[in-house]
């Protein structure tokens, strides 16, 4: 009836092995902590069980005692803290010469489109050994991408991109789940990561080539619906010069300064009056309904792609660096 | 006063007054807390029966027994019934209100008619509830995750939200009684540091019912307010923000886990010393442990958001903090051991579920420490991991402590004994058909399984039969204790005052007591728990 009976999950990233050691120390530590309890009242339960002629000897407590035992866990929590939130660290800090994915989430699909120009559905194609990561947003609730073979899951959020990245180490087709409740089939909004060796992954490449990468379909796309009226790529025209913009500090009218990322560039396509550039009026109409995610996302890879510096690449909400946008934003 | 005095003619407060209204306007706190009783164990019951179809679906990989609309909507109301309608009031309004008046050595709570009130508040929210749930219920998940509870579910969230907005009031109101009371109505000599631990556990409570459910209900309110006004709070195409709903519902919903949990820890507070024949080791640290869980376990609520897409250094906080606040638990469950050291002890029902509590509430909190560990987070979020780790704590943890509650002051409510061999059974039953049904999760949900989850791949269904099977085992257990305690109310033997020869001014009035639990106020020269001045109590009457 069961063709298997597994015990571990696949462990097919560089944070999976990290995190399956953590795992491990943390469930030794805790099998010790409740060996060690059950053990006690067992022990207690039957050396001291009730018998005629006995009785219990009253004990008021101990003070160094209950110090031993606030402390000495303490010690032992501090190390899993740790160790804990420096692999954190490692999962929202993209290296920053990753290659990078774009993620759309939808009830209950995940449609994705490389750098490169290939679409996919429910389906990722990488190459193996190659840091990959993904920028995804929401096109109505919150989602949740998952990989349990990379231990990896970063919620989906709509209105906002958040990261995720991974560094696949086996060639294998592994389970992709959506993880966070999203009406009827959520259950069904799942898929598959292929992680293919990287001549396979060149030839299913080329095989899926697309009619253009993801930023010269943004360029055309920025050309159709007028930007470049206003954004010229030679002079200052009524809006800000787009050139070397992005993964670079902002001067805004009211005084701040935020790093342009993905977050900064969507939020001024769909609210430009939230951040005005210093020295420009407000008059940029909202694009909020009249383009959809995948449309964004082809004009943040145009934007980005101006600015052909290579920190520019580590400018996503989920670095360090690119939280003062993310911020603001949140605060406003 | 150890004597004990058989009370079928006495006047209680049973046989004070007859007649349905009678009940329904009674301010005696004891009756109140029956009414409770009836109440959270019929919507225990519903509760338990979504958990049934929820394990029935889950049997198969595939999603064959109900749609997927009809299970989303199953986990949903289970979770929500047991948690608002069952959990949150199981201690607090059953045992809380029967005890902590008479454990003072007061006549009734300082608020009676407030306390009937919050009842009937109670009542109201769950009529709305049952209403919503015949025709056609709610889809959200218990947490009501905006935006698909504000702008995308079809299901009735407006009447669900707002049953669950009201209920607060009921546990606001007791919140305030319990506070009130502790403050104003101890007898005299009753001092604080004298106090039984059941009361400092429940004064906790008191103060979390007081300061985080209304934000639960003002969160709810904005939710209802969203989808009937069009607001934009959550919604991001109008500049709202989905994340802040869940920032405002898990500050109320965490510290809502020790609102079920600290009850608990205060009913094994009393059954661990009484069946030792000891003092609790440790009294100050046990009581002290319960302020700092319900004064830490409000500043731990984003650890429920690791992957929401908080900042990296708010993450960093709040998983220092959770780790902070397994101290205290771990304290508690330390000195409960210590409790047991060269003690007399005896292995009677209520120490039964006692043991089970400690058990499982060990594993629960330690498989705690891997959720608030941030990169392991991240893997087990949202997977049956979870599931797991809070059925260990709040089936595990406070239903054990409310079974064992039940039964140790059994005696004290119905005035009469509850067969000791079913007892003892039931109390076995239940522990090994929980680690059947919830041991499994762990693996599952480590192997990626996600959470509300109605068709899964085949790889995962052999931990799925065996957590089937170990709910139907489970059902058992839990329907056991209804059978022979309804049983024991006819032909139970009567009671005697003080069968456990408990220290506790509980037990040192008739049971069941009278309307004003004591004749005279008593007045209190002696610590709590002086159990070496006890005699032990007389096995022959405990026996059937």
């Amino acid at each position: 009836m069961f063709d298997n009976l597994p015990l571990w999950p696949t462990s097919a990233s560089v944070h999976a092995r990290y995190e399956d050691w953590l795992f491990i120390f943390l469930t030794l530590v805790s099998v010790a902590m409740t060996v060690l309890i059950f053990a006690a009242v067992a022990f207690f339960a039957m050396k001291y069980r009730r018998r005629h002629g006995r009785e219990a000897t009253p004990i008021e407590g101990s003070l160094l005692l209950e110090i031993g035992w606030s402390v000495a866990p303490l010690g032992i929590m501090l190390v899993m803290f740790a160790a804990g939130a420096l692999l954190y660290f490692r999962m929202r800090t993209p290296p920053t010469d990753s290659d990078q994915v774009y993620v759309v989430a939808k009830q209950w699909m995940w449609k994705l489109q490389h750098m490169e120009g290939p679409r996919e559905i429910n389906q990722l194609h990488v190459p193996v050994g190659r840091d990959i990561e993904l920028i995804m947003t929401s096109q109505d609730v919150i989602h949740s991408f998952y990989v349990p073979a990379f231990r990896v899951k970063q919620d989906v959020v709509p209105g906002r991109y958040t990261t995720l990245w991974f560094r696949a180490t086996r060639p294998g087709t592994y389970h992709l789940f959506c993880a966070q409740y999203c009406g009827t089939m959520h259950s069904g909004m799942i898929g598959e990561v292929v992680v293919m060796d990287p001549r396979d992954y060149q030839a299913w490449m080329v095989n899926g080539a697309a009619s253009g990468t993801l930023a010269q379909t943004g360029m055309t796309l920025f050309q159709q619906l007028g930007c470049n009226t206003c954004h010229q790529s030679d002079v200052q025209g009524r809006g800000p010069m787009l050139n070397g913009v992005f993964g670079h500090p902002v001067q805004l009218e009211d005084g701040r300064v935020v790093t342009a990322d993905e977050n900064y560039v969507r939020e001024s396509i769909l609210q430009p009056a939230a951040k005005i550039v210093s020295g420009f009026k407000p008059i940029m109409p909202s694009w909020q309904g009249q383009v959809n995610e995948e449309q964004l996302n082809q004009l943040v890879a145009y934007i980005k792609s101006l600015s052909p510096a290579p920190e520019g690449q580590a400018m996503t909400s989920g670095a360090p660096g690119g939280t003062q946008a993310q911020e603001s934003q949140e605060t406003k | 006063m150890a004597t004990a005095a058989v009370s079928t003619e006495r006047k209680n407060y049973l046989n004070a007054e007859h007649g349905i209204r009678s009940w329904l306007l009674t301010t005696d706190h004891k009756r109140i807390a029956l009414l409770y009783l009836l109440s959270i164990t019929f919507f225990f019951f519903i509760g338990g029966f979504f958990a049934l179809l929820i394990r029935l679906e889950l049997l198969t990989p595939a999603g064959d027994l109900m749609t997927a609309d009809m299970y989303n909507k199953a986990f949903t109301m289970h979770g929500q019934i047991m948690v608002f309608f069952f959990l949150i009031p199981s201690i607090p309004a059953v045992l809380g209100n029967f005890l902590i008046p008479m454990m003072i050595g007061a006549k009734d709570l300082a608020f009676p008619r407030i306390n009937l009130l919050s009842w009937y508040i109670y009542i109201v929210a769950g009529a709305l509830y049952l209403h919503c749930l015949v025709n056609g219920g709610v889809d959200t998940g218990w947490t009501f995750y905006t935006p698909y509870s504000s702008l995308f579910s079809n299901t009735h969230v407006v009447e669900a939200g707002l049953s669950i907005f009201i209920v607060g009031f009921s546990s606001i109101l007791t919140g305030l009684n319990f506070v009130v009371t502790v403050h104003r109505m101890r007898a005299p000599g009753m001092t604080w540091s004298r106090l039984p631990l059941f009361v400092w556990s429940h004064y906790a409570t008191s103060i979390i019912m007081l300061l985080g459910t209304p934000v639960i209900a003002i969160t709810l309110l904005l939710v209802v307010l969203e989808r009937t006004l069009n607001l934009g709070i959550f919604d991001p195409s109008r500049g709202g923000d989905p994340v802040l709903f869940q920032h405002l519902f898990w500050f109320y919903s965490h510290p809502a886990v020790y609102i079920m949990i600290l009850p608990s820890m205060a009913v094994i507070s009393e059954i661990v010393p009484c069946f030792s024949r000891k003092r609790v080791f440790g009294y100050s640290f046990v009581a002290a442990s319960s302020i700092a869980i319900a004064a830490i376990g409000f500043l731990v609520w984003a650890h429920h958001m690791f992957v929401a897409g908080i900042s990296l250094y708010s993450a960093l906080v709040f998983s220092f903090l959770s780790f902070l606040v397994a101290v205290p638990s771990a304290v508690k469950v330390f000195n409960w051991t210590a409790t047991m050291y060269k003690g007399s002890i005896s292995f009677s029902t209520p120490m039964l579920y006692a043991f089970g509590f400690i058990g499982l509430f060990t594993i629960g909190g330690l498989t705690g420490l891997f959720l608030a560990t941030l990169g392991v987070d991240v893997h087990l979020h949202d997977t049956y991991f979870v599931i797991a780790h809070f059925h260990y704590v709040m089936v595990g943890g406070a239903v054990m402590g409310y079974l064992g509650g039940i039964h140790f002051w059994w005696p004290k409510i119905s005035g009469r004994m509850y067969p000791e061999g079913w007892g003892r059974l039931a109390a076995l039953i239940v522990f090994l058909g929980f680690n059947l049904t919830f041991f499994p999760q762990f693996i599952v949900g480590y192997l990626g399984m996600p959470r509300r989850y109605w068709q899964y791949p085949p790889e995962y269904q052999v931990y799925n039969v065996l957590s089937t099977a170990g709910a139907s085992i489970l059902a058992v257990g839990y329907l056991l204790p209804m059978v022979y305690l309804l049983w024991s109310l006819r032909y139970g033997k009567p009671a005697p005052d003080n069968p456990w020869q408990a220290t506790g001014l509980e037990w040192k009035t008739p049971s069941p007591p009278p309307t004003f639990n004591f004749d005279e106020t008593p007045v209190v020269t002696w610590e709590a728990y002086e159990y070496e001045t006890m005699p032990l109590p007389d096995e022959v009457t405990l026996e059937r």
